[in-house]
């Protein structure tokens, strides 16, 4: 092993020393996922069988809420409703389990040392594979309903990873204004609601009346669903323009998130 | 010799860069200073308030203050001091836990702190499993623990219950499981907390034991106490920290009998 020198004089930039320590820990990120998702299911008697039934029978009861109750008229409209919601619940849950993650890990970080990102990124790890695991409830239900498999699946993991960099992102600058108000995750939690109900994941977009389509644009979360939901429902690929904005969105988020959260990590600990 | 950032050396820096062949821990001047809320502001909301109002103030602490010392390779330096002298917060820039305010911390070699971990096994996890990640937390590779897995199985002497979840164990397990894993590996330097009353006595035993052999490899040590007794028989120099400064530093046996005296 090489002899590591540590210098608190001449230290890297934050970001850079940030990423290079992240990947000296993968590992533990790594344990981290497995620790998340064993927890997970050593607590439920179905085990890994809740994470497929749970989707369904969610989308059990929206389905029959929204097509006997509110007709959008949308062919395959359990597709849509689960597709939407599995993103939906993919950034929700992500970016509330980064904030409780590094609050939970506040014990461990003032005492020992470990990169600050590595809770984010595992947060953002163990997200990743249930959105992954869900996907097998959804091709079930695709197969079921008669909802074609068209080639633009194949762009499903592009807009899973723009997706998956704009959750971390976001996850990483809301963990910055946490760990010194943990009011943030209540205040938060009340904005996911709103935002929920102000994002086409649950309708089609094009019931929204034309002063409030217009604001749709603002929404990062409708483009980056409309990227994963558009090759699942109607096989389509997003536009250029799309695609461009969304990419901008979900690589500017992150890197802004990133570099204001190595900032300030090494003040976290005197907040914990 | 040039610093990277283009700035000569100052006469120290070279004096040291002479002798740095084995010096393992140097603090130049190191002050850690804690801003501390006058009244504890734990909300947004509150905080958004007071600052219209411009009632944000803070009080500041220095937790140390302009602390210089250096540790040679294998040498073991005890660092005494009372409740609230700083002694916690020097361990914690040496292990990158704290940046320090000012000054300058350098260190050489792997840093290995044993301290009571508790915070770092889950309750539902089996013992096998928190074996892994609690040595994650101190930075080991996978392939790092399986190579050592037995070893650590061995010295914390549970078998029986490895692959039984930890909220099972009894406390004494969880301390000697815990011991076992920070102590799988050699580091360069090893920073200890208080005394580690862990397990029974023959268990204590071979906690000091393993200390022993460290020592003997050439580790360099850092023990606070509380004990100048415990000062004197582990170590060979003593720092005495009062309230965040440096009173005495030299050989244990001196400081021990200073600090007995006046302590």
């Amino acid at each position: 092993m090489a002899e590591a020198v540590y210098d608190s004089a001449r230290r890297p930039p934050a970001f850079w020393e940030e990423l290079t320590a992240l990947w000296a820990y993968r590992d533990l990120v790594r344990q981290l996922v497995a620790r998340d998702i064993k927890v997970r299911y050593k607590r439920s008697v179905l085990g890994v069988a809740w994470t497929m039934l749970n989707p369904l029978l969610m989308m059990g009861v929206l389905t029959l809420v929204f097509s006997h109750l509110f007709r959008f008229d949308l062919p395959h409209y359990p597709v849509y409703l689960l597709a939407g919601t599995m993103l939906w619940n993919f950034f929700a849950q992500t970016t509330t389990q980064t904030m409780q993650q590094l609050v939970w890990g506040g014990a461990l970080l003032n005492r020992i040392y470990v990169p600050r990102t590595v809770f984010a990124v595992s947060a953002l790890g163990s997200g990743l594979v249930n959105l992954g695991l869900g996907l097998v409830p959804l091709g079930l239900i695709m197969a079921a309903t008669g909802a074609p498999f068209t080639p633009a699946l194949a762009f499903l993991p592009a807009a899973i990873l723009l997706a998956a960099a704009f959750t971390l992102g976001l996850g990483l600058l809301l963990s910055s204004l946490a760990v010194i108000f943990p009011d943030i995750i209540e205040m938060y939690q009340v904005i996911l609601t709103a935002w929920y109900f102000l994002t086409p994941v649950l309708y089609p977009a094009r019931i929204l009346p034309e002063p409030y389509a217009a604001w749709l644009k603002l929404n990062p979360m409708h483009h980056l669903l409309a990227a994963f939901r558009g090759p699942i429902h109607g096989g389509v690929v997003p536009s250029a323009e799309s695609l461009a904005a969304s990419a901008a969105l979900a690589a500017g988020t992150l890197l802004f998130g990133w570099l204001v959260f190595t900032a300030r990590a090494d003040k976290i600990v005197y907040r914990l | 010799m040039t610093a990277p950032d283009g700035t000569l050396p100052t006469a120290l820096e070279a004096a040291a860069a002479a002798e740095s062949g084995d010096v393992a821990i140097r603090l130049e001047s190191v002050s850690v200073r804690f801003r501390v809320p006058l009244e504890p502001i734990r909300s947004f909301k509150e905080y958004a308030i007071r600052r219209l109002r411009g009632q944000v103030d803070f009080k500041e602490v220095w937790a140390l203050q302009d602390v210089s010392f250096e540790v040679r390779q294998g040498e073991v330096l005890g660092v005494i001091g009372r409740n609230g002298s700083g002694k916690s917060t020097l361990l914690k820039v040496i292990a990158r836990v704290l940046r320090p305010t000012a000054g300058r911390v350098w260190v050489r070699g792997r840093v290995a702190p044993l301290l009571e971990l508790g915070g770092g096994f889950h309750p539902e996890l089996t013992g096998r499993e928190n074996v892994f990640l609690n040595a994650a937390l101190l930075g080991h590779s996978r392939r790092e623990v399986t190579e050592r897995f037995d070893r650590i199985v061995d010295f914390a002497e549970l078998w029986e219950f490895i692959d039984a979840p930890l909220r099972t164990y009894s406390t004494g397990m969880v301390a000697r499981l815990g011991f076992a894993v920070a102590t799988a590996w050699e580091p360069e330097v090893l920073l200890i907390d208080e005394v580690l009353a862990v397990g029974d006595q023959a268990f204590q035993r071979k906690c000091q034991a393993r200390l022993a052999e460290f020592r003997a490899a050439g580790t360099t040590i850092l023990l606070v106490s509380h004990s100048p007794e415990l000062i004197r028989q582990m170590c060979n120099r003593a720092l005495w920290l009062d309230r965040g400064r440096v009173r005495t530093w030299g050989p244990a046996g001196e400081v021990a009998a200073g600090y007995a005296a006046l302590g």
